[in-house]
């Protein structure tokens, strides 16, 4: 099974209750996986340098050392905050210099996503305690994207669990199965792209972030995907800007929309929907199989 | 968790002869048992729902002469299995509505998920709005009016009954058809294997004349239909296949 659901604002008039919203979004999917959740969420973006997402196991884990060493380091400027087990870093350099820093001095924290306004969260357990744990309610911004995970495909572990990053300010959340991601898996590691689990969705990530690097845009890289991604699914891609839905060909997994003059809402189920304002009078359709929608701001 | 389905024995309200089940106060079991409860002897006859908030398996499995309006967008399998009850659902519905109805009418006033009218063996289903994929996939009896347009995959193996759409419909329209007759005023993206257009017939606009005046449905006229139906080639035996058996 598994549930995602999406908010993307078109406007400003949501965005200081993004969280608030998403919140019971996120929980009424829970039936349909309540192994593990996680969401990415799209705000407070950075002007100028990168915006880290680290996660380390220990609560008390020295954040503001590091932050220091970083300053030492790559002789910049680094903000930072604490939201439980992870630290929102916000870097005065280029992302791939504090990564490389990171991989090579600090590899016992992980990143979990990074670019100019992403923030990736997910963990195991029911959803209701996850948006508790990452104060989910709380979080202003203009669009977020989450998953509710009931695996079948590889273990339950905070890794395999969705959203998964797949470039600077990307990331993937899926509902369905792969048939084809051994295969496609062994194929990326030898174009260079690195995996973490044996999770079918982080081959799927994989493979975009591969396009992308190719050139592709976004639309080029998801026509790409529905070629070569072999299973089924509903896809739900976060960008910088809005975001993406896409269903297999033939359309088996659930997905439903609903367009106000204010938002665009996307669910597995329409459950998940009916919390939000104007909802009555809503557009409300099922997407077609393998089109590509997007929604962005310009 | 949210879920719905646990019965709390919440009982069931009427307001001059009409009932009143609340999903923000009763669950959905309370429901379904009320409406299955009216099998022996049919006390109360209309029925209204409210909240139902996207809840699945809505007046599932009805077997008497009840009217009941939901009044909300429903979640999957909505009157599912329905017998003799006229439903209306003043919303939209999820996957599966009307899945393999025996008799009586369904209505649905917004648009219908996938596999809508699946498998149904009899009665009638008619959507106001758009249908999505695999609209009346193996339907056997059921007759099935959309308004707007239907998904790919749309009457995938029907065996008999009629789909008719006044929208357009998708890709592989009949795929693998046996006797249902679809009819379809838009345009088909393409027909499934086997299935092919025919020729509009005096008996063919006759069946949908009588098809719109059953459904109530007035702006519409069957003469802008065309008729797709089975070309007979997959599902019939052939001599030539003899010698394999």
């Amino acid at each position: 099974m598994c549930g995602i659901v999406g908010l993307y604002l078109k406007n400003d008039k949501y965005e200081s209750q993004l969280g608030k919203l998403f919140t019971p979004m996120l929980i009424a999917m829970t039936e349909r996986g309540p192994d593990s959740a996680g969401f990415a969420v799209y705000g407070d973006e950075v002007d100028s340098g990168i915006k880290l997402v680290l996660r380390h196991e220990d609560e008390n884990h020295d954040w503001a050392a590091l932050a220091k060493n970083i300053e030492t380091a790559l002789v910049t400027k680094v903000d930072w905050f604490q939201n439980n087990k992870v630290a929102v870093f916000k870097v005065a350099a280029d992302a791939e210099q504090v990564e490389d820093y990171l991989e090579h001095n600090h590899d016992e924290v992980l990143i979990m996503s990074s670019g100019k306004s992403i923030e990736i969260l997910k963990e195991v357990g029911l959803p209701e305690r996850i948006v508790e744990m990452f104060k989910l309610a709380d979080m202003k911004g203009t669009h977020i994207i989450g998953h509710t995970r009931m695996a079948t495909e590889s273990a339950v572990t905070m890794a395999g669990s969705h959203p998964f990053s797949t470039g600077l300010d990307l990331c993937l959340v899926h509902n369905g199965s792969f048939s084809n991601h051994n295969r496609l898996r062994k194929e990326l590691q030898r174009e260079g792209i690195e995996f973490n689990t044996e999770n079918d969705t982080e081959v799927a990530a994989g493979y975009l972030t591969y396009r992308l690097h190719q050139g592709d845009s976004l639309n080029e890289a998801l026509e790409n995907a529905l070629q070569t991604l072999d299973g089924f699914y509903t896809l739900t891609i976060g960008t910088k800007d809005g975001f993406a839905v896409v269903r297999d060909p033939i359309a088996c997994k659930p997905a439903v929309i609903a367009e106000t003059d204010d938002y665009v809402a996307m669910a597995s189920e329409y459950q998940a929907l009916t919390t939000l304002p104007g909802i009555e009078n809503a557009k409300v359709w099922e997407p077609e199989p393998a089109k590509i929608y997007v929604w962005e701001r310009n | 968790m949210t879920t719905n389905n646990l019965a709390t024995n919440t009982p069931i309200e009427t307001n001059a002869g009409v009932a009143k089940v609340d999903l923000a106060k009763s669950t959905v079991r309370d429901l379904n048992q009320a409406l299955h409860d009216q099998h022996d002897e049919m006390s109360i006859e209309k029925w209204e729902v409210l909240n139902p908030k996207g809840h699945h398996n809505l007046a599932v499995g009805v077997d008497q002469k009840l009217k009941i309006d939901i009044h909300g967008p429903a979640g999957y399998y909505c009157a599912g299995m329905n017998q003799e009850a006229e439903i209306t659902i003043h919303g939209h519905t999820g996957q599966g509505v009307a899945e393999n109805m025996m008799s009586g009418l369904v209505r649905v006033k917004g648009n219908a998920s996938s596999a809508a009218g699946a498998t149904a063996h009899g009665g009638l289903l008619v959507i106001e709005g758009d249908a999505g994929s695999r609209c009346g996939i193996s339907m056997k009896g059921v007759d099935i009016l959309v308004k707007g347009s239907v998904g790919h995959m749309s009457c995938f193996m029907g065996q008999a009954g009629v789909l008719a759409v006044c929208g357009d419909a998708g890709d592989a329209l009949g795929d693998s058809l046996y006797e249902a007759h679809i009819y379809v005023k838009g345009s088909v993206k393409s027909l499934g294997a086997d299935c092919i257009q025919k020729e509009m017939r005096p008996e063919h606009i006759e069946e949908l004349t009588e098809l719109f005046e059953r459904a109530g449905v007035t702006d519409q006229d069957p003469r802008d239909f065309k008729r797709y139906g089975s070309a007979r080639q997959l599902y019939n035996f052939k001599v030539d296949n003899a010698g394999a058996y």
